[in-house]
């Protein structure tokens, strides 16, 4: 399994690398003599289009591949952004507790107690729809499970001999964070990191089918799932297969995610990602 | 027991106070409701009469005092749009949220608790796999993709459901299916997880070994074990459908209190984001301190102090 999950999560890498170089069609070329072809297999379907074509004629295979470019392009930063702030403020918290620590774990108190969907469309709806809002939102409402689990590993870890022994070696706690807990922590940040990804990507692509996310000419999942939903009644593979695109790279990352826990983290802890 | 409650009610008022000043900050950043609200011809004197009137005209730290207090005593202003309180209308919203959401949550336990047992009974079993598979796929896929395929096939092929709107028990199964599934598949992963961690313990062993019935040693002593995680879990996934079923509420024209926020967001209509997204947050804090109430009654071990 967890090499099915590899494979396919590599595949969708790949083919966001270098799949727009091999393609024929462009995302926006139309072809308004061959408007919603069906699938190559059904009856009036060509194997010039072998997932069929959209309203504009646009050949869904072509859309699909520079999709993959936007969903893994917003995942990936916004998990890093993310990532990054939650795991330095977990650290912080857990390594100086006192107020700081209060100050932190009540935010995320906070942050976990709103109904994080309809903030994020509030803030898109304030900011105005684009992949660089997007990224914002999902990394500002999304760095707090980071900084749970990290301060929970740091609180643990703090009272080691090593750290006690940097601090009388005269350490700052800057370079205690960086140099002695971080890389205490790397795994457990991989795992969760690559568990999130998967989150992210369909976070983007909800947004995106709300109309919220990424804007037109770029191609996206969600949006091309948007534009099929109009046509569910006469044309069902636009909407499905954008739908399969997202569902199979969210699970090849799930299944990476879980793979590398188990391998990274031989105490078998167990994350709940929510 | 009691000092503790007092002391997360106490954390439950800040929280909320937070949220309050999150809130504000969201909606003044959304823009500008004069210009929404009033004719392009409107004249300047108009303008700054209709911000008066709103309160807009004066400074921000007070504005953000006077919506507190209104806020207080459930006074979020008149929705733009609708002419009309706008808590009462986030009230009037909220039965279709809790219907939908009480449903989806009920059918997710149902689902999901049995098939975790089961699968952790039997590891490596046919039935085992198949759950797992469902748990895995049911994570990965996006509800509202869930959501389409489901109209697609059970309201425009088969045509066993009407795909949209509230009404009877046939309005509510395909959105309530929809809102179950990526909680029913993390459920049952993580019943099956955490039955499996129970069955390895000592006590398991005892209690075969006294020749206690199958049935009663899973029931009685380690599904009971178990729960503490299934439960929490449960309750974060309750607050995460009043959430997400903004979405669900969307593709099926369910007239909840998350269709009525979104479309408040589309027309800048603050206050009824406002009443919306505090009512949610408040529904949510308070089920989370239900449930640490219920902790102590499951597991008589954990005291708060």
């Amino acid at each position: 399994m967890p090499i099915a999950g590899g494979i396919v999560f590599g595949l969708v890498i790949l083919s966001a690398i270098f799949g727009p170089m091999l393609v024929p069609y462009g995302p926006g070329d139309q072809d308004f003599s061959r408007v919603l072809k069906p699938p190559f297999w059904q009856n009036g379907g060509e194997i010039k289009h072998p997932l069929g074509t959209d309203m504009m004629g646009r050949d869904i295979v072509s859309r699909l591949i520079h999709g993959a470019r936007v969903s893994l392009f917003v995942g990936l930063v916004t998990v890093l952004f993310s990532c990054f702030i939650g795991t330095w403020l977990g650290m912080a918290s857990g390594y100086m507790g006192g107020k700081i620590d209060s100050l932190i774990m009540r935010l995320t108190d906070i942050q976990l107690s709103m109904p994080y969907i309809l903030i994020a469309i509030a803030i898109i709806g304030a900011l105005g729809p684009s992949i660089k809002n997007i990224i914002l939102v999902i990394a500002v409402t999304n760095w707090v499970g980071y900084a749970r689990i990290i301060r929970g590993e740091v609180l643990t870890i703090r009272q080691m001999e090593f750290v006690e022994a940097a601090v009388v070696g005269g350490c700052s706690t800057l370079r205690i964070l960086s140099l002695h807990i971080l890389p205490n922590v790397a795994n457990s940040i991989t795992v969760l990191a690559t568990l999130d990804l998967g989150r992210v990507i369909i976070f983007e692509s909800a947004f995106s089918f709300l109309g919220l996310g990424v804007q037109p000419p770029t191609t996206s999942w969600g949006s091309m799932l948007a534009d099929g939903r109009i046509y569910l009644t006469y044309a069902w593979w636009l909407a499905t297969f954008p739908g399969l695109a997202i569902m199979f790279t969210v699970l090849g990352t799930n299944l990476l995610g879980d793979w590398l826990r188990d391998t990274l983290d031989p105490k078998r802890k167990r994350y709940v990602i929510l | 027991m009691g000092s503790y409650f007092l002391r997360r009610l106490y954390h439950s008022f800040i929280v909320i106070f937070g949220i309050t000043l999150i809130i504000f900050v969201i909606t003044h950043m959304i823009g500008d409701p004069v210009s929404l609200l009033l004719s392009p011809e409107a004249t300047q004197a108009d303008r700054e009469q209709f911000k008066h009137e709103l309160g807009l005209d004066r400074p921000v730290h007070i504005q953000y005092l006077v919506f507190l207090k209104d806020a207080i005593r459930g006074n979020f202003g008149i929705s733009f749009r609708h002419q009309r309180p706008a808590l009462g209308l986030v009230i009037q919203h909220l039965p279709a949220t809790l219907e939908l959401t009480v449903a989806a949550m009920i059918l997710s336990i149902v689902i999901s608790i049995p098939l975790g047992v089961l699968a952790s009974i039997k590891p490596g079993s046919f039935l085992d796999r198949a759950g797992m598979t469902f748990a895995l796929f049911g994570q990965s896929a996006p509800v509202f993709w869930i959501g389409i395929m489901f109209i697609l096939l059970f309201g425009v092929k088969l045509r066993w459901f009407p795909v949209s709107g509230r009404g009877g028990i046939e309005y509510l199964i395909m959105p309530a299916m929809t809102l179950a599934l990526f909680s029913t598949a993390a459920q049952t992963r993580l019943t099956r997880s955490s039955m499996m961690d129970v069955l390895d313990k000592d006590f398991i062993r005892t209690a075969r070994s006294k020749g206690l019935m199958e049935r009663r040693v899973i029931m009685k002593h380690a599904l009971k074990n178990a729960l503490i995680p299934i439960i929490t879990i449960v309750a974060l996934q309750f607050g995460m459908m009043l959430s997400g079923a903004v979405i669900t509420e969307t593709i099926f024209a369910w007239p909840g209190v998350g269709r009525l926020a979104v479309n408040a967001i589309y027309n800048r209509d603050y206050p009824v984001i406002q009443a919306a997204v505090f009512v949610t947050s408040a529904l949510f804090i308070f089920i989370n301190l239900f449930v640490d109430v219920i902790y102590t009654k499951i597991d008589p071990r954990i005291t708060y102090r």
